[in-house]
């Protein structure tokens, strides 16, 4: 995690023929090294060993309800493209985890918790966005009254290079967010591409002294204040290609006054209610809790599993839901996201990465909800739309 | 807080002993596997209870706070694990995880007159607040019980509520949504007791529990009546899987009843009693 | 000694009626007093009374061949007794029972109504009155409908 003031501040450069030593180094110090790589013309958070694993020359064209993975200009451009369905929640809040099993002896339970030493993983090629997410699932599942214990383990045993995006998806809007493209904190080490025609460098500054001890392995110089430039360049470029933005003054009181706005009926009449935006959410944190006994009935365990609030049984007591409509359940994970956890977390639950978009089946796209609720704000005085600004 | 080392993981207990109050309705009292101490709790906070096996549900504890020795859970079967919790037996291990959640403001109280309303098995995690306001007696106004359930025979606790009726310092009124003519008290809803027992709206802090129709114009009742809405607190449910704010599952608005209920005051929830499906 | 016209007029029902109206009504009403267990009135009787409760508990049940009757509703000090005098054809639709001993003023269906006929405002001023008891009666029996203790 970023220690500000304690690091080195100027960045410095890493050559393309070096970045292989990153990995190694992490490789030798026992990391599992996952980042973005090309499966099935999907990017997918898989093991990497060696630089030629990430998807060098790809682009993803997003849209709402649709992805593909294109052939960019480039082909030497490895971090070329924004971001795949999955996010670090895969690796740090399992799809399903083991929290303890338990023997009953007589008139005692008993629980095992067997907990070998995690894996420790480092990732390399997460986005601003997700690595935003990961700060957000921190405040929710570490500095409540309670916390994830697994979580936790598995969130101090990581370690982070960020890429900062250079090549955003037509679906991001993590500039208006204000988590992006430029990763600010929460990582490591923080990674600008620059495939330029005569070089290719990458831009790296140090986020935490762990990162600095791997950086320390790999050869590198201070960036020249050109390279800084070019760097910064590109990310501007990258903000302003960004078309989708969410107004987000008020958002809160916005969408709770809204509760009744006619326009979560027309949501409704699209959303499926598949729950595929809770999935590849990276914030979303909802669980379940299954309990099952061994077939001879002398041992139970208890996972954690995702779950989703699209679900019907989602909200269920005493004999039925209370969110039974397809239409109160949309209403409450977009409420949720945007609004309610800026009361409950101090933050937005949404970092404008843009999958909720892409992976929705019938493509509802949030930024296009929010702003239309703000069109038709049931407390408008005028008459007229509201212009919205991007930041 | 922090004196729970893993909140997600139970502790063991067993049943001390089983009590059938009604057709559908049991107390279970729990002591710790290991002797000595149960943990401290206050009134209107839960623990999630688990069954070997068969899962974990959330149950408003309703004994008595001073008494340290045990944990009592009265619950009505519903389900799977209710089902089986009907069935344990003496010494039966039981997972317990908490005390969880917010409590009645009793100790917070002291000064005033207290009213409860009860509404059907709402009475069980009003309990504890009772037992400890008569344990403090002195240090408050009036007292006053309004309970109404389904029948007589739906009568919780029958033998303490006729110890209760006996106390010169305590008002108990009870009436039912119906009876047979065998039954000579009161016939009709519970707002119908608020109207008509004495109790001076101005000094009285309200706890009320049941179900949330029965909370709704309880509240309007108690508003005629002159109620002030910071005297007014109420014990909210929903849907609970993981009792400690971390499952999303919980959530009424931006609240999550488990952390930051489940007994709100009723300023804090009113808005969110009228959106429906909220 | 307390008149009717006092009786009547120490009860919350009757508050705000002119004096000539409490006058009036209390031309038509008498003392009663109900033992412990005595009928009220029996369904199908013709309701011949309104009675306003000064002090004690009647009960509204409902009889069922081979069965328990069923209470379905008490009325206790306060209360009035009784609006079917109001409505043709002036019968009663349930049994009405004295649960404790009870204190009350019947107050003469036909006196009452002839009384309202000739001078409308008094009926006026019952009928507001009325309507407000059966808008009570009508919301807490739907509360009591839907069986809220009840197991869903």
């Amino acid at each position: 995690m970023a220690e500000p003031g304690e690091l080195p501040v100027v960045p410095v450069v890493v050559g393309r023929a070096d970045l292989q030593r990153v990995i190694e180094s992490l490789l030798s110090r026992g990391y599992r090294v996952v980042g973005p790589t090309n499966v099935n013309k999907a990017l997918i958070h898989d093991d990497v060993s060696c630089v030629e694993d990430f998807p060098s020359g790809w682009h993803d064209v997003q849209a709402p309800g649709a992805y593909r993975l294109k052939r960019n200009g480039n082909p030497d451009e490895l971090f070329g493209y924004a971001v795949g369905a999955s996010s670090l929640k895969t690796f740090l809040y399992l799809p399903s985890q083991r929290l303890w099993s338990v023997n009953k002896n007589d008139d005692r339970l008993q629980i095992a918790q067997e907990d070998p030493e995690p894996r420790k993983t480092a990732f390399f090629g997460a986005r601003p966005c997700e690595v935003e997410a990961a700060l957000i699932q921190d405040k929710v599942l570490m500095q409540g009254p309670y916390e994830d214990s697994h979580y936790r383990r598995l969130r101090e045993n990581c370690f982070i290079v960020a890429v900062n995006c250079t090549s955003p998806a037509e679906t991001c809007f993590c500039a208006s967010m204000d988590t992006g493209p430029k990763a600010r904190s929460g990582f490591d080490l923080a990674l600008t591409e620059i495939a330029g025609k005569k070089d290719h460098l990458f831009l790296v500054e140090v986020g935490t002294e762990k990162g600095g001890e791997i950086l320390a392995e790999v050869p590198h110089r201070p960036a020249t204040p050109e390279e800084t430039n070019a760097a910064r360049k590109l990310l501007e470029a990258a903000a302003k290609k960004m078309k989708r933005s969410i107004e987000t003054s008020e958002l809160p009181s916005l969408l709770s006054r809204n509760f009744e706005n006619p326009r979560w009926d027309e949501v409704a009449s699209r959303c499926l209610g598949c729950g595929n935006c809770t999935q590849v959410c990276p914030t979303c944190f909802c669980s379940n809790f299954e309990d099952s006994t061994s077939l001879d009935g002398g041992t139970a365990e208890r996972r954690r599993r995702w779950d989703s609030c699209f679900t019907i049984g989602f909200s269920y007591i005493h004999g039925g839901s209370v969110r039974s409509s397809g239409k109160s359940r949309y209403r409450q994970w977009m409420t949720h996201k945007l609004g309610n956890w800026v009361d409950q977390f101090g933050t937005s639950g949404c970092v404008g990465c843009g999958r909720c978009i892409t992976w929705c089946p019938v493509g509802i796209d949030i930024t296009e909800e929010a702003r239309v609720i703000r069109e038709t704000d049931i407390r408008k005085k005028s008459g007229g739309m509201e212009e919205v600004r991007i930041r | 807080m922090t004196a729970i080392s893993d909140p997600m993981e139970p502790v063991s207990y067993r049943v001390e002993s089983t009590r059938k109050e009604t057709s559908d309705t049991f107390t279970l009292h729990l002591e710790p596997t290991n002797g000595g101490l149960s943990r401290p709790f206050l009134p209107g906070q839960f623990n999630m209870l688990y069954v070997f096996g068969v899962g974990e549900v959330p149950i408003s504890i309703s004994g008595n706070p001073s008494e340290k020795d045990r944990l009592v859970h009265t619950t009505r079967e519903v389900g799977a694990v209710t089902g089986a919790m009907k069935n344990l037996r003496k010494r039966d291990p039981v997972g317990v995880r908490g005390p969880f959640g917010t409590h009645w403001p009793v100790d917070e109280s002291v000064g005033s007159d207290i009213v409860f309303v009860a509404g059907g098995i709402g009475l069980a995690p009003l309990r504890p607040a009772l037992y400890r306001v008569l344990s403090n007696r002195h240090h408050y106004g009036r007292v006053v019980l309004l309970y109404g359930t389904r029948s007589p025979d739906d009568i919780l606790y029958k033998q303490e509520m006729r110890k209760w009726r006996s106390h010169f310092d305590l008002e108990v009124y009870v009436t039912v949504d119906r009876a047979s003519e065998r039954w000579r008290g009161n016939v009709g809803v519970v707002t119908n007791l608020i109207a008509k027992s004495p109790f001076d709206p101005h000094e009285s802090v309200v706890f009320v529990c049941g179900p949330e129709i029965m909370m709704r114009y309880t509240v309007e009742a108690l508003h005629k009546r002159g109620v002030d809405d910071e005297q007014l607190f109420l014990s909210m449910e929903r849907n609970m899987k993981c009792g400690i704010g971390l499952c999303g599952h919980c959530q009424f608005g931006p609240e999550f009843i488990c952390k930051d209920g489940p007994v709100f005051r009723y300023d804090r929830v009113a808005g969110q009693l009228d959106m429906w499906e909220l | 000694m307390k008149t009717i016209e006092d009786l009547l007029g120490d009860h919350p029902f009757f508050e705000g009626l002119s004096r000539d109206h409490m006058a009036l009504l209390s031309g038509c009403g008498k003392n009663v007093v109900f033992e412990e267990g005595d009928d009220v009135f029996r369904e199908g009787q013709a309701a011949n009374h309104f009675y306003v409760i000064r002090h004690g508990r009647v009960s509204i049940d409902i009889r069922s061949a081979g069965r328990d009757s069923v209470r379905i509703e008490t009325l206790e000090d306060g209360n009035v007794l009784g609006w079917s005098w109001l409505v043709p054809p002036y019968q009663w639709h349930f049994d009405a029972k004295a649960v404790l001993l009870t204190r009350a003023v019947a107050l003469d269906a036909e006196c009452l109504r002839g009384k309202c006929e000739a001078d409308p405002n008094l009926g006026y001023e019952m009928y507001k009155r009325f309507s407000r008891i059966m808008m009570d009666r009508l919301m807490a029996t739907r509360l009591q409908l839907l069986d809220l203790y009840g197991k869903d």
